[in-house]
C-alpha cells in the first residue's frame, strides 16, 4: 500500500480544501514544496520545486508549513488499521505500508474484493491509495508505485526495481528500459558496472532471493478493569478491588521488566460520573503490595454517589526496571521513595527537593535545587571560604564608605559590629543575565556583631550601597 | 547542681523538640544525625544553602519539602515522623501549634522512633514538646570562624534546665563545650 500524498491527505482530513493546496518545507534555505493535492499537481506543480515558484505558477495556492514529525504518527495509526486484513504490517519507507496477505486474502473475498475494500475505505478516509499486489515484495513495490496491482512486471521501467534514479537513468542509457530487459541481460556485466546491489533488487523483485516482512509488535498495554455486578460504595471494598487488579497489572510489569511511574485509576459511577485519583510515585515499582497503601489517601477522598460500578487502572507513564539482587543491605530506598511519594501525593511531588552542586561563583547559584523523585544524590561538595548557612533577599541598610559600618541598624535591631572579615570580591556572571547582580561587583564582608549575630554584609562599590544577605551559624 | 549537656543533647529519640532564637537553625543541623527531611514553607523568601551547612551535615543527606502552608507542613511532617525511614525531620513552623497539632507530632514520633525538631519563632512553643531550647549565637573576639553560641534550655519534660556555651568543632564533626559566661571577654555583650 503507498499513499502517495500521504503528508497532504493528512493536512486535509482536518481541514478539506478546495483546489490547489501544497505543503512546504524548508530545505538548504529554500522553501521546497513538500507534499500537494492533485489540484496542484494538475496546474503544473510538482514536488522539490521551489514555493516562491509554485506561488508564480498558481497564485491561488494555498499552502501550510510542512510536519514530517506528525506523518510519521499517522503512519502508525494507518499501520494498526491495516491490521484488519492480516496480522503481518510492516512500514515500506515513509509513506507506505507492506502487508503479507498469504492466507488472508480469502477471508475477504479473494484479492479483487480486497483490494476494492482497501480502496473504497480509503477513499472515505480522503487518503489516496496506490495498491500494488505481488509475489514478492519487491513486485508489489514495482507495481504500486509504476503500474497497476495487475501489471506484469516484466514489463514495467527498470526504477521500479527500488533502486537509485541515477542507476536507473544509465540503464535507460544502455537500452535496459523495462525489468524483461534486464532479467534478460547477461549478469556478469551488469554486476560489474552497477554493483551487487541492481542484481540484489532484480532478484528480491523476482523472487530469487527473500525479503521477508517485519511487522511491527504492538506497543505493550498497561491497563486492567474490572466491572462489578453490584455497584460498591465502601472504601475497604474499593481498596479490595484495585488491590485485585493490581496483581495482573503488575504481573504484567513485571514480565516486561518495567515499573509504573504514574498510575491513574478511574472509578465510574452508576450514573456514568467518572472520577480518577491519579498516583505519581517517587521511583518506578511493580510491587502490588507496596502500591496499594499508597493508594489509600486519594481513594479516600472520592465521593462515590450511588456507588460504584466499574474500575479500570491504567500505568500512564513507564520506566525500565530491571530485576535487581536483593543484598544484605536493607531496603532504605525503598522505604524513602514509598515516604517521597506519600508526600509527594500530598504537596505534589516536584515540592519534595534536593540539593545538587553547581559550579558557580554567585553564592544563590552555587547550588541547584531539583525535585527529589528526579534526581539522586550527589556527593562532591565543596566550600573554599566559609558561607553562611541561610541566604535571603539582600535587605538594604543605610550606612556609607568601603568600609563596613561600626553601628547599623537591621531588622529593627541595633548591631554593633566587633569584626568584620573581608572584603570577598565576587564579579557578576556577565553571561547570565540576573537583575539582582545588576548593581555590579559585590565586596562581601563575613561581620560578628557584638550581640552575637554573624551576618553577612556586601558593599557594591559602582553603586555605593550596603546590604545584609546572609547569616552565618 | 550542673547538668551536663550530654544528657540533654543528643536529642531523646522518638521525640519532638523545639528550638528558637537566632541560632535555631544551626542547632537543628547540629543536632541532625543521618538523612533529614527539613520542612520548610514554600512562600519564606530566606533558603537554606548547602555550601553553609557542610561544616554541620551533608547536604546530600538533606531533602527539602516546600509544602504551601502549615496544614500541609504539619501533615508532611507528621508522615514522615510516624514513617520512620528519614530518622530525624526538622519543621519550621510560623505559628504557633496547638494541643491537638504539637501532640500528634509528638505520637506520630513515637510510633516512628524518630527525632523531630521544630523551629519555632520566639515564644511560640506547645505543651507537648519534650524540650525548648534557644540558641543564641555569641560574640568571640578571638577567632575569626568562630561558632560559639549559647544554649539554653528553656523547658524539659523530664529533666533540669541548664546553660550551656557551646562550639561546633568542624574538624571531629561534633560539639565542644566551652567554659561559661562570665568567665570570658566579649561575653558581657550577649543578646538573649
Amino acid at each position: 500500500m503507498w499513499f502517495p500524498r500521504l503528508a497532504s491527505d493528512r493536512v486535509l482530513r482536518a481541514r478539506p480544501v478546495d483546489g490547489p493546496f501544497a505543503l512546504t518545507l524548508k530545505a538548504d534555505n529554500t522553501e521546497r514544496i513538500y507534499c500537494l493535492n492533485r489540484a496542484a499537481e494538475r496546474v503544473g506543480l510538482s514536488r522539490d520545486m521551489s514555493f516562491a515558484d509554485a506561488r508564480a505558477f498558481c497564485p491561488d495556492l494555498i499552502s501550510q508549513p510542512a510536519r514530517p514529525d506528525l506523518d510519521a504518527p499517522f503512519l502508525a495509526v494507518l499501520r494498526r488499521w491495516a491490521t484488519r486484513y492480516c496480522p503481518w504490517v510492516g512500514y515500506e519507507g515513509a509513506d507506505g505500508l507492506v502487508l503479507d496477505v498469504t492466507g488472508a486474502v480469502h477471508l475477504l473475498g479473494g484479492e479483487p474484493g480486497m483490494l476494492a475494500d482497501m480502496h473504497a475505505r480509503c477513499e472515505r478516509a480522503g487518503l489516496e491509495l496506490r495498491l500494488g499486489l505481488g509475489e514478492t515484495r519487491g513486485a508489489a513495490w514495482a507495481r504500486a508505485h509504476f503500474g497497476n496491482p495487475h501489471s506484469p512486471l516484466t514489463e514495467l521501467p527498470v526504477a521500479a526495481l527500488r533502486i537509485e534514479d541515477r542507476m536507473a537513468t544509465a540503464l535507460q542509457r544502455l537500452g535496459l528500459r523495462r525489468i524483461g530487459d534486464l532479467a534478460s541481460a547477461a549478469r556478469a556485466p551488469l554486476a560489474r558496472r552497477f554493483g551487487p546491489e541492481l542484481m540484489l533488487r532484480l532478484d528480491q523483485a523476482l523472487g530469487h532471493v527473500s525479503e521477508p516482512i517485519s511487522p511491527e509488535g504492538e506497543p505493550p498495554h498497561y491497563a486492567t478493569r474490572m466491572s462489578l455486578p453490584e455497584p460498591i460504595g465502601l472504601t475497604e471494598d474499593v481498596m479490595g478491588v484495585t488491590a485485585r487488579l493490581l496483581i495482573p497489572l503488575c504481573d504484567k510489569l513485571k514480565a516486561q521488566e518495567m515499573g509504573a511511574r504514574r498510575l491513574c485509576l478511574t472509578l465510574r459511577r452508576v450514573d456514568q460520573g467518572r472520577q480518577q485519583v491519579e498516583l505519581r510515585l517517587a521511583a518506578p515499582m511493580h510491587d502490588p503490595t507496596r502500591i496499594l497503601p499508597l493508594f489509600v489517601r486519594g481513594v479516600g477522598e472520592v465521593a462515590a454517589g450511588f456507588g460504584i460500578d466499574q474500575i479500570r487502572i491504567e500505568a500512564t507513564l513507564v520506566e525500565p526496571l530491571p530485576a535487581q539482587q536483593i543484598g544484605s543491605r536493607q531496603s532504605s530506598p525503598d522505604q524513602l521513595n514509598d515516604l517521597i511519594t506519600r508526600i509527594g501525593t500530598r504537596i505534589g511531588l516536584e515540592n519534595v527537593q534536593r540539593f545538587l552542586p553547581a559550579d558557580s561563583h554567585i553564592p544563590e547559584r552555587a547550588f541547584s535545587i531539583a525535585p527529589a523523585a528526579y534526581s539522586t544524590p550527589e556527593r562532591g561538595w565543596s566550600v573554599r571560604r566559609s558561607r553562611p548557612l541561610c541566604l535571603f533577599p539582600p535587605e538594604s541598610i543605610s550606612a556609607s564608605g568601603s568600609q563596613p559600618p561600626a553601628q547599623f541598624r537591621w531588622r529593627r535591631m541595633r548591631l554593633t559590629t566587633g569584626r568584620a572579615t573581608g572584603p570577598e570580591r565576587i564579579a557578576p556572571e556577565w553571561w547570565l543575565p540576573d537583575d539582582k547582580w545588576r548593581s555590579g561587583v559585590r565586596d562581601y564582608w563575613k561581620v560578628d556583631t557584638r550581640e552575637g549575630r554573624r551576618l553577612w554584609l556586601f558593599y557594591t562599590p559602582q553603586n555605593p550601597g550596603w546590604f545584609v544577605q546572609g547569616e552565618f551559624t | 547542681m550542673r547538668v551536663a549537656l550530654h544528657t540533654l543533647f543528643p536529642l531523646r529519640p522518638a521525640r519532638v523538640h523545639e528550638v528558637c532564637g537566632a541560632g535555631a537553625m544551626g542547632f537543628a543541623a547540629m543536632a541532625a544525625r543521618g538523612p533529614v527531611l527539613w520542612i520548610r514553607e514554600a512562600w519564606l523568601s530566606d533558603t537554606l544553602t548547602p555550601q553553609g551547612l557542610l561544616p554541620l551535615l551533608d547536604p546530600s543527606q538533606l531533602l527539602l519539602a516546600r509544602p504551601k502552608d502549615q496544614m500541609d507542613a504539619l501533615a508532611v511532617a507528621e508522615e514522615a515522623l510516624k514513617d520512620g525511614a528519614l530518622p530525624y525531620v526538622v519543621l519550621e513552623i510560623t505559628r504557633p501549634l496547638d494541643l491537638r497539632e504539637g501532640r500528634r507530632v509528638q505520637l506520630a514520633a513515637k510510633a516512628g522512633g524518630t527525632t523531630g525538631v521544630c523551629i519555632i519563632p520566639e515564644d511560640m512553643g506547645s505543651n507537648a514538646s519534650e524540650t525548648r531550647w534557644r540558641a543564641t549565637p555569641i560574640f568571640e573576639p578571638e577567632r575569626q570562624d568562630s561558632t560559639l553560641m549559647r544554649w539554653e534550655t528553656i523547658k524539659n519534660k523530664s529533666g533540669t534546665l541548664g546553660v550551656w556555651h557551646v562550639r561546633w568543632n568542624q574538624q571531629t564533626s561534633r560539639l565542644d563545650v566551652v567554659s561559661p559566661v562570665g568567665e570570658r571577654p566579649g561575653s558581657s555583650g550577649t543578646s538573649g
